[in-house]
């Protein structure tokens, strides 16, 4: 169990040793994004820009033009909020090369209470046109995205969380930008989440089927470019779909799921995940259960929704 | 209309006021130095929040609600009141104490302070909390609502006033300066920013991360009038708060150098307190520090 911003300080640091393309900006926050790491090996190709996420973005979208590859990290909403029409505008509009990888998403930011805890993010990234969105589920993916993200020429908003989570892929996991994995086969609804939610979705099948009820479990890793097919493929053979995020059901993944399915194959379908409303001050374990973001909202929406199929 | 608590005290350098204003200053020190005790009690029982920058604000805090601002806790509406906003939200711990303080709900609130259901947020709230008139916590937001306030309160024909305390690390986000500019060119005079000059943020010396200095002539350069003082000595406080009062046709921007983490000399100056919370073995060191420190 690591955190996924744990894991991203690793990566970045071992990237910047790979390549020297790779530099790296901070808003205040190194020490919590992990990008310090980073800074302490590489100290000239890292810049703290101080608390000005606009400029920070700003400048990036610059270094991006010159030859850079700059990862720019601060918690999400931050990164995504503050900066959002630079995203916008200097970075994803001419699809400069920039990594925006925001720590900190979600609820499970916990104490520092609704201000700091981003549960819009996922959907205003993923509203811009270039944008290619990721949300990892553990440590291990998040190596292996980040690795991707690297190769990959374009902008990308990558989002991580605060604490440590329980682990879903094996060490050496490969990542495919905008292919999702088939994690728990199943016939009667499938389970289609991601972030903290995948390891959430893996109880919650093995639960249910000792209730004698099949559930797939797909994590999707890529929120954009969305993998329609193996989301079709499971409305088709399973009837039911249950979507899992922690982030709001406006905009998210449980929306960009409803988008292909209305249009292609409509079929059943429940979202879990905040109901649009802001977040709270509260331990992260308190906060999961009180917005109804574990496997038992999962469990229930499953049972409910197989017998909705009859 | 009910009866402000604080009136505005006018603090004449006279011998006759000598006396009364010694008192004064003595008085808010010695309440100043309880309000910190009940900062370090408050997020040892948290155990998650800002322990540094609560502490560096808290003479200036101390100073606006037993001072300067008009208000009534009883009333936290109340249309005749001034407006506060705590810019640097993550200073929440040094307003909530004030808060309680001064009567806008019951002390014991403070110990839910971060919880679950707690009204008490991590970061002002104004939708749950007595007292709070905006939410901050996004750090460069504060002095564009202040200076929008004031604005409102002009055009209302009100002799309310505004004001407002910034991080010096928060004076790196480009609003402030938006903020500065609009301010300075609307020449709000009911508007005064306080600027809490510890020399630190999160990543390290705010002049190392990204330098801000000069201040105060950044400020003046956007048409404000400027006021230099030592942000942990109440006479200078309250005297430029007055001075800021008097001022006319300029926002006042009273810049004050202050320790982060004042008070307590296991916290002081070091970047490292920034967002951690005294412990079970810092407790009674930080409170016999408190009660021996004058
Ligand atoms: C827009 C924004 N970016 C980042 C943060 C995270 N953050 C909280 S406090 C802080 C440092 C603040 O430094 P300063 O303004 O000097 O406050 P003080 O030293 O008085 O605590 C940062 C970066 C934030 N709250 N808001
Ligand atoms: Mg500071």
């Amino acid at each position: 169990m690591i955190a996924t911003r744990d894991a991203y300080g690793e990566t970045l640091a071992a990237l910047g040793a790979e390549n020297d393309r790779i530099v790296a900006l901070d808003a205040d926050l190194s020490g919590s994004t992990k990008t310090g790491v980073f800074a302490k090996k590489f100290p000239e190709r890292f810049f703290n820009m101080g608390i000005a996420e606009a400029n920070m973005v700003g400048t990036a979208a610059g270094l991006a033009a010159v030859g850079k590859i700059p990862f720019v990290s601060t918690f999400a909403i931050f990164a995504a909020g503050r900066a959002w029409e630079q995203i916008r505008q200097s970075v994803a509009y001419p699809k400069a090369n920039v990594k925006i990888v925001a720590t900190h998403g979600g609820v499970t930011v916990g104490e520092d209470g609704g201000s700091h805890q981003s549960v819009e993010d996922v959907a205003i990234m993923r509203a811009i046109p270039n944008m290619t969105v990721i949300v990892p589920a553990d440590g291990e993916e998040t190596k292996a995205a980040i690795r991707a993200v690297a190769d990959y020429k374009g902008p990308v908003y990558v989002r991580l969380g605060r604490n440590k989570v329980a682990s879903v892929f094996p060490e050496g996991h490969k990542f495919e930008i905008g292919k999702g994995n088939e994690l728990v086969s199943g016939t009667d609804l499938t389970f289609i989440t991601t972030g903290l939610m995948t390891a959430q979705a893996q109880i919650a099948a093995e639960k249910l089927k000792g209730e004698g009820i099949s559930a797939r479990v797909i994590h999707i890793g890529t929120i954009k470019p969305l993998d329609r097919e193996l989301v079709l493929k499971a409305a088709r053979e399973t009837g039911a779909i249950v979507t899992g995020e922690e982030h709001s059901v406006v905009g998210g993944l449980g929306s960009a799921v409803a988008e292909v399915l209305s249009e292609e194959c409509p079929t059943l379908l429940k979202r879990i995940g905040v109901l649009d409303r802001f977040g709270l001050s509260g331990k992260a374990d308190e906060l999961l259960k009180y917005f109804g973001l574990n496997a038992e909202a999962l469990i229930e929406a499953g049972r409910e929704i197989v017998s909705r199929k009859k | 209309m009910p009866v402000p608590l604080c009136s505005m005290h006018k603090i004449e350098r006279t011998p006759r006021k000598e006396t009364f204003v010694k008192q004064k200053i003595a008085e808010l020190e010695e309440k100043a130095r309880r309000l910190r005790v009940s900062i370090v009690k408050t997020l040892h029982k948290s155990q998650s929040g800002h322990t540094g920058g609560s502490l560096s604000a808290i003479d200036m805090i101390c100073a606006l609600y037993f001072h300067k601002l008009r208000h009534n806790p009883a009333e936290p509406a109340w249309d005749g009141r001034d407006r506060f906003v705590l810019s640097k939200g993550h200073a929440a711990p040094a307003l909530y104490v004030t808060l309680a303080e001064a009567g806008y709900f019951p002390a014991e609130d403070l110990m839910m302070l971060r919880r679950l259901g707690s009204h008490l947020q991590g970061h002002p709230d104004s939708k749950g909390t007595p007292g709070v008139d905006v939410c901050t916590g996004s750090l460069g937001q504060g002095l564009s609502m202040a200076n929008g306030m004031a604005l409102g309160l002009r055009l209302d024909g009100k002799a309310n006033r505004v004001y407002a305390v910034l991080g010096d690390g928060e004076l790196q986000e480009g609003q402030v300066w938006e903020a500065a500019m609009a301010a300075g060119h609307y020449k709000s005079d009911n508007l005064c920013a306080m600027i809490d000059l510890n020399g630190l943020q999160i990543d390290g010396e705010v002049a190392k991360v990204m330098n801000v200095a000069s201040v105060s002539d950044k400020f003046r350069s956007f048409g404000w009038n400027v006021i230099e003082i030592d942000g942990h000595d109440m006479g200078q406080i309250i005297e430029a708060l007055d001075h800021a009062e008097s001022h006319k046709g300029a926002p006042t921007a009273i810049v004050a150098k202050t320790v982060k983490g004042k008070g307590v000399n296991i916290f002081e100056n070091k970047a490292s307190y920034h967002g951690v919370t005294p412990n079970d073995e810092e407790l009674p060191v930080a409170l016999k520090c408190l009660g021996c420190c004058d």
